[in-house]
């Protein structure tokens, strides 16, 4: 092929042959990916709103629920993000041991974050709210609570266990920067997810 | 300084890229050896693309089939079939169908066809097939997702299928599902574990679809060859892409419903179920939800969907026209915008599917509103699509033929939406037939013949073996004339108020008089049934008995027509394409021939853009 065409062809990013975003696909891919679950946790929290506009009245939260417990667990699942820009910094600097270091660390915040969310539930299923009913009123009220709740932490999990594939990789030597930060976007969305569901299920 | 250290880092990652290129480049020349991993468990985008078009194939004959039952039990209600006992002993107890039976096969139908046969056969099947080749690529973004979508989708197929066998049968609901039908197991045979799995089975093909559509999405921007900007992608790649969006964008919200459904449904959560609904005697406990929910989630991708499958055939059918009339499309930006307008308003527009829900008439109103004004960059793509035929010399080929019927069914079954999507029509046709022969006319007969249109083109590309035309032609007028009595013939019932989905019209008085039209339309359905057979004969006779066919035989532009055919793995050999111009430069003056490929050089002939 003739080189003075190839030059000219590829003056504009758009016109094909590189990245126009100037991102590979994978990443490309992921941020797509993560656009798509938002709106699985849009419906859900469509949802949510519909029944709870339909509901005649709706439990205080803060008579059921722990807030200041509620706003730690917040709190730990915020800082694992931070955990976690640091990993994807330090293995940008290829400091490979730190980043496993950071890496760990995340995990332990998404632990810790798991395990207060299994507490909650442990207390509010003591307390008699089931899939079905609760004793505060609206039985959509303890539904939506274990659906979104729930959904939202078999993501953490999920995160959790890519996060551990992410820092076994990377402590063995095989991982690429991009996976790491492929994982940290993952991982990002699922807390920025808890925001929302932080506050429109728990403050509003 | 910061500057200069900017304009370092883009060249090391310019570097970067390219290594990455080359090695890409080194693992794509490695050819999978064994059968498995050629034919099976393949990687390669056009064995995946075959093997979804094959299943959309087995698909659809036992979709078509249900069909037949369907119309056999409209036209002669009370007859009594001996031999269909022996098949469905349950279903058709005494020779006679019962009416659950009925519903679930009417459920079953409307599912597998749209899901599992267009979905699968035009954007899985042919958008896999022939994404990579028409932008100069050699694979999808991520084969080995691609592998892991089509055989999640077989899974999805399977589990559909499974729920034949089970006690109730299939699901029944419709292929909305909707709620309390869907949501109370005990509502009917069909509401038991044939509703589960059909929930299961929905979830699994989203899956699918989702894997899909972000190879799609990736593929087409990341992946295009040197040369082939935006701009210059063929119309089918425009619309795929289109449609890989709008599904991302539409199916998630229906996870979510799906999920919600199962909970309503095994753990006695009520989101799409109020208070006080009765079954027999028995008081169901649910309180507090409304089966709206539902119907608002479900139309949020309902309505998407049908652009996701309408929109393919239309690219398809601006694809195949080119070849056929010699010369470029009309309006190539004039559709893409539209294509864009469209794609973007589909996703608000989903309450004109609800308009006797009991939603506010003002609401009502905005969503009459919203699918008046995509009639209009709707109308554009039809009207680009028939001003493209100005002046032409048309080759009648049989693939030529099928892309002209998607433009004669877009205009009839668009003329039908106007009726619908206007809400006080709407009201009186709603669950009509009207509604049946409307969406037959573009969800079903569209993407049909658009389907067609692609395979009777790219047949040649796929196998290497050119089709008999003589059949295809055969095959094509015997289809067209049976869809058109068919769906022609519903719209009038429609407005005669003959309701949708019941299982017998006999004891309504005013309906006696369209039984006459229902056995005719019937045995119309029969022979359009039995013309689909040509279609299989000529597509295996053709696949191993064929004429060879050689690298362009319709001496196309576009970029798929420069590989081999079939293409070899990795679709390009050593070097791949340089794009120069936009894909439909036909009847260039001043060139060499009458068609000029998307390769051929400024320096050869002039380029228009």
């Amino acid at each position: 092929m003739n080189d003075a065409h190839a030059v000219e062809t590829l003056a504009s990013p758009w016109g094909g042959g590189v990245a126009p975003f100037g991102t590979s696909w994978q990443k490309l891919m992921m941020w797509v990916f993560i656009v798509t679950d938002g709106l699985l946790f849009a419906g859900l929290l469509a949802s949510y709103g519909f029944v709870r506009l339909a509901s005649p009245h709706w439990p205080d939260q803060t008579q059921v629920f722990h807030l200041q417990f509620i706003g730690v667990m917040t709190f730990i699942l915020i800082s694992s993000s931070a955990t976690m820009a640091s990993a994807v910094a330090a293995v940008r600097e290829g400091r490979r041991a730190l980043a496993v270091r950071f890496l760990l660390l995340t995990i332990l915040g998404g632990l810790c974050f798991l395990g207060m969310q299994v507490y909650e539930w442990a207390t509010f299923i003591g307390q008699g709210a089931r899939l079905y009913a609760n004793p505060w009123g609206p039985p959509a009220f303890s539904a939506s609570f274990f659906v979104i709740t729930g959904f939202h932490g078999t993501h953490v999990l999920s995160g959790i266990v890519i996060l551990g594939i992410t820092a076994w990789r990377a402590a063995t030597g095989r991982s690429s920067k991009e996976g790491v930060e492929l994982a940290g976007l993952y991982w990002h969305f699922v807390d920025l997810v808890w925001v929302f569901v932080f506050t429109l299920f728990y403050l509003v | 300084m910061a500057g200069l250290s900017g304009h370092v880092n883009f060249c090391e990652c310019l570097q970067e890229r390219r290594n990455m290129a080359e090695v890409q480049e080194a693992q794509h020349t490695h050819e999978p050896v064994g059968f498995v991993r050629r034919y099976i468990f393949s990687t390669d985008h056009k064995v995946i693309g075959i093997q979804y078009l094959l299943t959309a194939m087995f698909v659809a004959v036992v979709a078509g089939l249900l069909a037949m039952l369907i119309r056999l039990q409209l036209a002669w209600p009370d007859a009594k079939w001996p031999l269909l006992e022996k098949i469905f002993p349950v279903g058709m107890e005494g020779g006679v169908m019962n009416p659950d039976f009925y519903l679930a096969l009417v459920t079953m139908h409307g599912t597998l066809m749209v899901f599992f046969v267009i979905s699968f056969a035009l954007v899985s099947g042919i958008g896999n097939y022939i994404i990579p080749l028409q932008i100069g690529a050699r694979d999808m973004a991520f084969p080995f997702l691609n592998m892991l979508s089509y055989w999640v989708g077989l899974l999805a197929t399977l589990v559909m299928f499974a729920s034949f066998f089970v006690e109730g049968g299939a699901a029944g609901s419709g292929w909305t599902a909707y709620p309390p039908l869907s949501a109370v197991p005990e509502a009917s045979p069909g509401s038991g574990m044939g509703q589960t799995l059909w929930l299961l089975g929905m979830a699994l093909f989203i899956v699918s679809f989702t894997m899909g559509g972000l190879n799609y999405f990736a593929t087409v921007v990341n992946l295009r060859t040197k040369g082939m900007s935006m701009m210059r992608l063929p119309m089918t790649i425009w619309c795929l892409f289109i449609a890989a969006i709008l599904g991302l964008l539409a199916f998630p919200p229906l996870t979510a419903a799906a999920i919600l459904l199962l909970f309503d449904r095994h753990g006695g959560t009520s989101f799409f179920l109020p208070a006080g609904l009765f079954f027999g005697d028995k008081l169901l406990p649910h309180a507090g939800g409304t089966p709206l929910l539902w119907q608002h989630l479900f139309w949020f991708l309902g309505h998407p969907e049908v652009y996701i499958l309408l929109l393919p055939a239309l690219g398809i059918a601006f694809d195949v026209l080119p070849p056929f009339i010699r010369k470029p499309i009309f309006g190539y930006r004039m559709s893409i915008y539209s294509l864009g307008a469209v794609g973007a308003l589909s996703m608000v527009v989903w309450g004109h599917h609800m308009f006797v829900s009991g939603m506010s008439p003002y609401l009502g109103e905005f969503f009459s509103i919203g699918t008046m004004i995509i009639t209009i960059p709707s109308a554009i793509i039809g009207l680009n699509l028939l001003a493209s035929l100005w002046g032409a010399k048309i080759r009648f080929t049989t693939a030529m033929l099928f892309a002209l019927a998607v433009i004669s069914l877009f205009g009839a079954g668009g003329f039908g939406g106007i009726f619908l999507g206007t809400a006080t029509a709407d009201i009186f046709l709603h669950d009509t037939y009207f509604v049946v022969g409307h969406f037959h006319f573009m969800i079903a007969g569209v993407t049909l013949f658009g389907l067609f249109a692609g395979i009777y083109y790219w047949f040649p590309k796929m196998f290497g073996r050119m089709m008999n035309e003589r059949w295809g032609k055969l095959h094509f007028w015997f289809t067209l004339i049976g869809y058109y009595i068919v769906f022609f013939g519903m719209h009038f019932q429609g407005f005669g108020g003959m309701p949708r989905r019941y299982y017998s019209f006999a004891k309504y008085e005013y309906l006696q008089g369209m039984q006459g039209m229902n056995v005719f339309i019937s045995i119309c359905a029969f022979f359009m049934a039995a013309a689909q057979f040509v279609f299989l004969a000529n597509f295996f006779w053709s696949l191993w008995k064929g004429p060879k066919a050689e690298r362009n035989p319709w001496q196309a532009t576009t970029l798929e027509w420069m590989a081999p055919s079939p293409p070899p793995h990795g679709n390009w050999g050593d070097v791949q394409p340089v794009v120069h111009r936009w894909p439909y430069e036909y009847s260039l003056p001043g060139a060499p021939a009458d068609f000029t490929p998307q390769t051929v050089s400024p320096a050869e002939a002039k380029v228009t853009w």
